[in-house]
């Protein structure tokens, strides 16, 4: 596979304040590649230097086969930016920027084309001021995508959009990359990470913990899976504990909680329950997610860190 | 050309927004036709020895013309430019395959032309409705606007360039803008200025403005103002340089 981003021992320093630490990763044609970690593990900063926006203090760069420092408006021609923070004149509208915007690009798409597919047609005549949230990241997309861009880099995407909205945009993304463009984004949804990305890179304080696939990522740490159901009626369920996939096993009342770590923890325990004719309501399997491998990793849980 | 497309698109665009702006268009093109329909209306126009045997329009349009290069640079740039940059709309058009050299020159050509569209507007309302005496070499007047001009958009920069938000730029702009009209003869004759007042006045480079465009208006030549010519083009250049040395696009 060709590599389209080639990353070696990327460092970055605001004053004393280190941001990324030494990054190395490389990112093939035609994956969604994500980089996930809490506020502050140095995400942005570490887009922002592929993107040719900021200067990496060392390491060595390429994406595309250029520097983005400095090649960085050559490189643009063939990348498309979504940056978790970015504006437009609050009078300008979604029609006119999208006009604007290709005629910067040397072969851009038509902007009616993706007017109409990222839904805005109707929305063509309104000023970006008057946008709601939703909208205006379907317009910072639109623009991303005006130049027909080889590579898209999408930071933070989701934040701040609802539930509905976010599955909306992890569609599109699919989509996008269907159509053989590479996808790098930065998310501190572990969900979203796992859900919508052929490989993870997990960074914390500027350096990256791990990198592989979602699946491999949670079964090479072992993070534990639990099943969870409730009893029908007493019984002695001692024998779970034997079981060779079974770690320990977690009693409340009616509420039965056993943990383990083999994929095949939920069919041996319900063929162990029925075997002696228990039968278990409302039985509930949670896999461990990529949540339970950042912990196992750095030790904090994602939402207090960072 | 690409860049010339977008440097076209980019300038269109700009000047658009700039009409969109209803204070801004406000102040660039109807507030100093209307100062002088309020003040042509109670004085008239008639030539007064005072004036050199000229009337109280004749020698405000060119004065008035100051007062629409200091609102449009010392006011519209340095808001819009800080405003973009914290709004992140200035990081945004970083990040596309704009050259930062096209997206500046569509910024100055973009005010540059509000500001002489509202020169013009204040001419034409000057002539039609006070038969307004013109007795300059018309490329010269626009020689000597140009500059004027350009020196001023180059100091907006400059205040965008070292002010932290929007806010200070609106205060320091404005701050700045009324003082250099007070004291520069664009609301008040320079004639009617205080003495002790006179030698602070001619120091400053809007008074430099004023003194240029009545000059050519009335029939000087450039070379008769070389010293207005030459305060106004090292505010241009030195204000430029230092402007494009400190400006942050974040």
């Amino acid at each position: 596979m060709r590599k389209v981003i080639e990353v070696r021992d990327l460092r970055k320093a605001y004053g004393s304040r280190v941001a990324v630490d030494g990054i190395s990763f490389e990112v093939y044609e035609g994956e969604i590649f994500g980089m996930v970690g809490p506020n502050g593990a140095g995400k942005t900063t570490t887009i922002e230097c592929l993107e040719g926006l900021r200067r990496p203090d060392s390491g060595q760069i390429r994406v595309l086969g250029l520097d983005p420092w400095r090649q960085g408006q050559r490189l643009r021609e063939r990348i498309g930016i979504q940056l978790q923070e970015g504006g437009l004149p609050e009078r300008l509208r979604v029609e006119e920027a999208l006009r604007l915007f290709a005629a910067f690009y040397p072969r851009p798409i038509s902007p009616e084309a993706l007017l109409r597919r990222l839904g805005l047609a109707e929305h063509r005549r309104q000023a970006f001021g008057q946008l709601s949230g939703g909208l205006r990241q379907r317009l910072f997309i639109a623009l991303a995508l005006i130049g027909d861009p080889q590579l898209l880099f999408l930071d933070e995407l989701t934040t701040g959009l609802d539930p509905h909205a976010r599955r909306a945009m992890w569609d599109l993304v699919r989509e996008i990359r269907a159509e053989g463009r590479t996808v790098f984004l930065t998310t501190h949804y572990m969900e979203e990470a796992e859900r919508l990305c052929d490989r993870v890179a997990i960074v914390d304080r500027g350096r990256l913990v791990a990198l592989d696939t979602p699946e491999n990522l949670i079964r090479s740490l072992g993070a534990e899976g639990r099943v969870i159901f409730t009893l029908e009626a007493a019984a002695d369920l001692s024998f779970l504990a034997g079981l060779p996939e079974v770690l320990r096993v977690e009693r409340n009342g009616a509420r039965v909680i056993v943990y383990g770590r083999d994929d095949r923890l939920p069919a041996r325990i319900l063929e162990a329950l029925t075997q002696r004719g228990i039968s278990p309501l409302d039985l509930r399997v949670e896999r461990p997610n990529l949540e339970d491998v950042f912990l196992k990793l750095t030790g904090r849980p994602m939402e207090t860190s960072g | 050309m690409n860049a010339m497309r977008a440097f076209l698109r980019l300038t269109g665009i700009e000047i658009l927004l700039y009409l969109r702006e209803p204070v801004a268009a406000f102040f660039t093109f109807a507030f100093a036709p209307l100062m002088l329909i309020l003040f042509g209306l109670i004085f008239g126009n008639e030539p007064r020895p005072f004036y050199g045997g000229r009337g109280m329009v004749d020698i405000s349009v060119p004065a008035y013309l100051g007062m629409i290069i200091a609102t449009v640079g010392l006011i519209s740039t340095p808001i819009a430019t800080a405003a973009g940059r914290e709004l992140k709309v200035l990081k945004r058009f970083r990040a596309t395959p704009l050259s930062p050299w096209i997206y500046m020159a569509a910024q100055i050509v973009t005010y540059y032309l509000v500001a002489l569209l509202g020169g013009v507007a204040l001419g034409i309302c000057g002539r039609l409705l006070f038969g307004m005496r013109f007795d300059g070499n018309p490329l010269w007047v626009w020689i000597g606007f140009t500059v004027s001009t350009l020196a001023f958009i180059s100091l907006g920069f400059l205040i965008a360039a070292v002010v932290p938000t929007a806010r200070t730029a609106q205060a320091v702009g404005m701050i700045l803008a009324f003082s250099l009209m007070a004291l520069g003869g664009t609301w008040v004759p320079l004639e009617l200025l205080p003495a002790s007042v006179r030698p602070i006045s001619e120091g400053l480079p809007l008074t430099r403005v004023v003194l240029l465009m009545r000059g050519l208006w009335a029939g000087a030549s450039l070379e008769a103002h070389w010293k207005d010519l030459g305060v106004l083009l090292a505010t241009l250049v030195g204000s430029g340089i230092l402007a494009a040395r400190w400006f942050r696009w974040e």
